[in-house]
């Protein structure tokens, strides 16, 4: 199967490699997939005050278009609100990427990367307010 | 660095035509463009006596005891087919029972699959952690049904060679059809139909430095007489076995290409087995975590089968685009499975995933053996540190008491 050069560009030079500090208040992680499945996506997100994404970083175990579909998440959730973030559709993902239909689920990985992250996010924040 | 790019180390998939064979070859387009099967003129006399000279030939180099025992076919999916549905069909009055196993190329399961529709029963046997078949295990699977045993010579993923004259020593004895699909072994490791009491062995032209489209299916015709009912209707070509105009220029340059391997096939297994080495311990004297799969010891020469834990295998592929091999992983076929033959060595699916598979050919070079292998180290690497699974492995999270969102 040839990939698309959105997706060896992205694969070869991945953008937001990296990981935040998962014990951060402002940070929440979504962990996403399964080794034994031969994907695995971490998406981190550090939220600023203003419910703004101030930085994303990711780690993924998996073929050249999960690389690309998780790096494309980064990329796109930096710089918006939560709510925004949230409304990413795998759909986005595979348009962007050009994936044939048998990587499709990449991009629903990075789609449930993106939710989880910004899931486990809200839960650390409900549970500071109700600690106080 | 001087190596050219890219490089071809997918020799299991195929492998170039040998210039030498090319040139035995190209006559047999234009001048001698004969039909073999034209017995009233000149140009049928030298297409004929061209394709009994590579019928000669590749007897030879299997140790056939005859030219007439090797019948031509378009490849050897089309022999495994042959093979299978034609002795069932011819044998099926004394039993419906096949054995085989699990690891077999699928042009030997789907078969397999196919019979079974038609009333055959098959017997998938196992194999241990290193892929091999035990032949313990074939003389209990036979019972009074039992017509036909089909054990490849060699298996094309992990290269692990079968107990091939064993197996062959216990059908003989028992008086049951013995058939090989010895395509990834032919001209590379020891193979004789006689010695090995084989009775049906499927080749094919492409996997040792001959062009596509072309194989045989050898028929053992004494000792004892083996029958098959034909799969292919038509003017009764190759002594009714398979009709169709014979490929004579792709069935020459099979015949060269057997003689190349007579000649000098177990030099080049010996080399083969020296890059093979230097590829491996370049790489895993370097890179932790790597593991082999398949036998060390019962092995093809130029095959490395390799797993990177926490590496995804077409990961991986992508980052070294430039060198040609292949992956077990699920990624690179179009089910989600990974790969059927390392699931059933046992080896998990974490690593089936992971699997790399170097194929060394007779082109390929000790400089580009050494750049690949530069090549793989520094892209593991790359690749791990992009990898939440090394991340998570390297604070000593034991990854199997994680709680996985299957999808």
């Amino acid at each position: 199967m040839a990939y698309s050069e959105k997706v060896i560009e992205h694969a070869e030079h991945p953008r937001n490699v990296g990981t935040l500090d998962k014990d951060d208040p402002n940070v929440g992680t979504g962990l996403v997939g399964a080794p034994a499945c031969g994907d695995v996506m971490r998406l981190q997100i550090r939220v600023n005050d203003q419910g703004v994404i101030e930085d994303a970083k990711f780690k993924t175990f998996g073929c050249g278009s999960a690389i690309a579909s998780s790096s494309l998440a980064t990329e796109w959730i930096k710089g918006k609100s939560v709510d925004e973030a949230e409304k990413i559709k795998n759909v986005d993902i595979v348009q962007e990427l050009n994936l044939p239909p048998v990587k499709i689920h990449c991009s629903v990985l990075a789609e449930d990367a993106i939710k989880s992250a910004i899931a486990d996010f809200r839960k650390k924040k409900e549970a500071r307010a109700a600690a106080k | 660095m001087s190596v050219k790019l890219p490089i071809f180390m997918d020799n299991h998939s195929t492998t170039p035509v040998d210039p030498r064979v090319l040139a035995d070859m190209l006559p047999y387009f234009t001048e001698k463009f004969g039909n073999a099967a034209s017995r009233s003129h000149s140009f049928g006399w030298a297409a004929e006596e061209a394709v009994d000279y590579a019928r000669e030939r590749i007897a030879h180099l299997i140790g056939a005891q005859s030219e007439k025992e090797i019948v031509f076919t378009s490849g050897a999916t089309e022999s495994d087919n042959l093979a299978l549905k034609g002795a069932f069909e011819f044998y099926k009055d004394k039993g419906n029972h096949i054995i085989t196993c699990v690891t077999e190329h699928k042009a030997i399961l789907d078969t397999c699959k196919r019979l079974e529709k038609d009333g055959a029963e098959v017997t998938y046997l196992p194999v241990d952690k290193t892929g091999r078949v035990d032949p313990d295990d074939v003389r209990k699977a036979i019972g009074p049904k039992t017509i036909l045993v089909s054990i490849m010579l060699a298996n094309n993923e992990i290269g692990t060679v079968h107990p091939i004259e064993e197996i062959g020593k216990i059908t003989r004895e028992r008086g049951i059809v013995f058939h090989s699909d010895a395509v990834q072994g032919i001209g590379k490791i020891d193979f004789d139909v006689q010695k090995m009491n084989i009775d049906l062995a499927s080749i094919t032209a492409h996997k040792m430095y001959g062009p596509k489209g072309v194989g045989a299916l050898y028929v053992r015709r004494s000792k004892p007489r083996v029958r098959l009912i034909a799969q292919m209707d038509g003017g009764g070509h190759e002594r009714g076995n398979r009709s169709g105009t014979l490929n004579v220029p792709g069935i020459v340059g099979f015949g060269k290409a057997a003689a190349i391997m007579i000649e000098e096939g177990k030099a080049e297994s010996a080399r083969m087995v020296a890059l093979r080495e230097r590829l491996r311990q370049r790489i895993q004297d370097r890179v932790e975590e790597t593991y082999i799969n398949g036998s060390i010891e019962h092995r093809l020469p130029g095959n490395l089968n390799l797993s990177f834990n926490f590496v995804e295998g077409e990961g991986m592929m992508m980052a070294i685009k430039d060198v040609a091999v292949s992956s077990g992983s699920a990624c690179t076929s179009s089910s989600l499975e990974p790969s059927y033959v390392l699931r059933a060595l046992g080896v998990g699916d974490e690593l089936a995933h992971s699997s790399i598979r170097f194929g060394l050919g007779r082109f390929n070079t000790e400089e580009e053996v050494d750049y690949v292998a530069d090549l793989v180290t520094s892209k593991v690497k790359a690749l791990r540190d992009m990898s939440p699974l090394w991340e998570m492995h390297k604070e000593g999270i034991d990854l199997k008491t994680v709680q996985w969102s299957a999808h």
